[in-house]
């Protein structure tokens, strides 16, 4: 029974790191880059939620609705300012550039926020807390419940959003040849300002999660980056369901690692994407694939 | 028209670099121990700098994670010291051991390209740090002290790390020197230059790439080495630590990518960063990680990049200049 258990709560988990890599994987689909300051930015919308709680003593879901406009704004000009600049410069750039990023955004969320692990799981009303215990040893949480939820829209919003709207057309077109959509007369530029913006909101809500689900910190971004890349390696790069699944792969890997031994959770995610990474060796299609 | 590889400047600076090396030797007869100390540190940075230039700047091999054999450097020598080896001899298996460990890794990493090269790379260092975190006889997660180099007297002690450091420094810029000035390194530096022309050109890029990540991975072992002798005692958190890799990107990117002169002096203005914020703190880090974005951005190939294409100025000949009879034509290779 604690393995069936294992398992659920793996799924929540890795539904959890899904939110946290599909930004990641909207990225790398359209632009070809991996941003390695995702998981500060991720970490950045935990703290602009925490800030809204802090002033208004509002619920940590209504301070999300205002850090989300805020994290779409600044996705929008780190594409404009940052990314479109070494995307010209080519592939190494981009990692390079936003590595230094990171760097930034973390020890500036330290002078700012102190060392200081935070949370939100306070102010997030209390059927965060809340879980059903099927038997003595499996519980369902109401909040890995809705981070699963949440996983399900998040990717089907996109799914439907790249199918059926004419600028999830334009983002396809340009993820599969940005020059010859360019012919068409769809701007680019605008393509991917559009899909860092949707990324980095994204990433926010990952943010948000993380705050419910335990703790927070300036130095907490490498981590979920990591994780994050993990999920979007496993399911495999430039695919958005892909990404759900390696996500949730991900973190049964980890619940069920726990099972062995508390200390091998992080370590048997990582050997399981060293493990997919060895039998991929690395050649995958790389651009953005939804289900047909 | 001729081709030639050595100018006046560059005879005189090569030869200056023979005396700058002997000068430094004497360091530790001259300066007290706590300038002894500083100055392995930046000799350790050079180190390093050299190894993640020689990775990033001639193989297109971006690593965040050349961590991972700064740890079994570090670790190694801790490991063969408590089996009762010489601490001056462990140090040297542990560097042995860290290069020979690349030689597996390389085959699965050298698979991968760009953020999954990177980031694969990272995970391997988070994975080395995990181990070490569950061995209760490397210390796990509180650290270890190197306690057989109790045996030397301070003074003595940093005089030999700082030789040691010294030693591995020339060691390592030397083979790094002659390997790009060998018929390899015309290899290196067209793949530096574009990895699919050189390969079209049957440069076996594979092969090359190897090298490189064999020898940093020697380096970045020598210098994990030198922190567990210059410090004494090491913990997973930091010597395993991706602030290794952002101190490296940064030395190598603002002295200038793909130039062999370049990240010396990217080590020796991180250096003087380092001793002028002696408190470090956020700011000073705000700072490194803005401006290592800012050259990437900017200036990719750095300081040392923007100084020789402005003055055509090399103080150590790893390429070829042409010089026409009546015109100085300079033409970098």
């Amino acid at each position: 029974m604690t393995l069936v258990n294992a398992i659920v709560q793996g799924i929540f988990l890795g539904a959890f790191y899904a939110v946290l890599a599909c930004g990641l994987s909207i990225m790398f689909g359209v632009m070809r880059i991996i941003n390695l300051a995702h998981g500060d930015l991720a970490v950045l919308g935990a703290y602009i939620a925490f800030v809204v709680v802090e002033q208004t003593g509002a619920s940590a879901f209504v301070a999300f609705g205002i850090a989300l406009p805020v994290m779409l704004a600044l996705g929008y000009l780190l594409q404009v300012t940052v990314l479109a600049r070494s995307l010209k410069a080519g592939i190494l750039t981009p990692l390079l550039a936003t590595f230094g990023l990171s760097i930034v955004i973390q020890n500036l969320l330290l002078i700012v926020f102190s060392p200081d692990v935070r949370s939100l799981g306070g102010s997030a009303g209390t059927f965060t807390t809340a879980s059903w215990h099927v038997t003595g040893e499996l519980s369902i949480s109401a909040l890995g419940v809705l981070v699963l939820v949440v996983a399900v829209v998040v990717f089907g919003a996109l799914q439907l959003f790249l199918t059926y709207t004419p600028a999830g057309w334009a983002m396809r077109a340009t993820a599969e040849d940005a020059d010859a959509a360019e012919l068409v007369g769809i701007n680019s530029k605008a393509v991917y300002a559009r899909a860092t913006a949707i990324a980095v909101a994204v990433a926010s809500l990952g943010g948000l999660f993380l705050g419910i689900r335990s703790v927070f910190e300036p130095a907490s971004g490498p981590t979920q980056l990591i994780f994050a890349f993990e999920a979007v390696v496993i399911g495999g790069m430039g695919s958005l369901w892909g990404t759900l699944l390696g996500g949730i792969a991900l973190g049964l890997a980890q619940t069920l690692g726990a099972q062995l031994h508390p200390q091998f959770s992080v370590l048997a995610g990582h050997l399981l994407f060293l493990a997919v990474l060895i039998a991929r060796f690395g050649s995958s299609r790389t651009i953005l694939r939804v289900a047909r | 028209m001729k081709v030639q590889r050595w100018t006046r400047t560059s005879k005189v600076f090569t030869g200056g670099t023979g005396v700058v090396a002997l000068g430094l030797a004497s360091v530790p007869l001259i300066f007290e121990p706590d300038v002894v100390q500083k100055l392995t540190n930046l000799l350790i940075l050079v180190i390093l700098a050299a190894m993640w230039n020689a990775l990033a700047g001639y193989g297109g091999l971006v690593s965040v994670g050349q961590q991972a054999f700064i740890g079994i450097g570090a670790y190694g020598t801790v490991f063969f010291a408590g089996m009762g080896v010489s601490p001056y001899m462990a140090m040297l298996l542990a560097m042995a051991l860290a290069g020979a460990i690349s030689i597996p890794i390389s085959l699965f990493a050298l698979r991968l390209r760009a953020a999954q090269f990177a980031i694969g790379m990272w995970v391997i260092a988070e994975v080395m740090s995990i181990v070490v975190r569950l061995d209760k006889n490397l210390g796990a997660g509180t650290g270890i002290s190197l306690i057989q180099m109790n045996q030397y007297a301070p003074n003595f002690r940093q005089a030999y790390t700082f030789w040691m450091a010294l030693g591995f420094a020339v060691l390592f810029l030397a083979a790094l020197f002659f390997l790009l000035r060998s018929p390899l390194g015309a290899s290196l530096q067209a793949i530096r230059d574009d990895e699919d022309a050189a390969r079209s050109l049957g440069v076996r890029v594979a092969s090359r790439k190897r090298l490189l990540f064999v020898l940093a991975g020697f380096g970045c072992g020598a210098a994990g080495v030198l922190v567990v002798a210059n410090t004494l005692f090491i913990e997973p958190g930091s010597v395993f630590s991706v602030q290794w890799s952002a101190y490296m990107i940064f030395m190598v990117l603002v002295g200038g990518l793909g130039t062999f002169e370049g990240p010396i002096l990217g080590a020796i203005l991180l250096f003087a960063i380092q001793t002028t914020f002696t408190q470090g703190g956020p700011w000073y880090l705000v700072g490194l990680g803005a401006t290592a974005a800012l050259f990437a951005l900017v200036l990719p190939r750095g300081l040392w990049g923007a100084i020789e294409d402005r003055l055509g100025l090399r103080l150590l000949p790893v390429g070829y200049q042409v010089v026409s009879s009546d015109i100085k034509a300079e033409a970098r290779t």
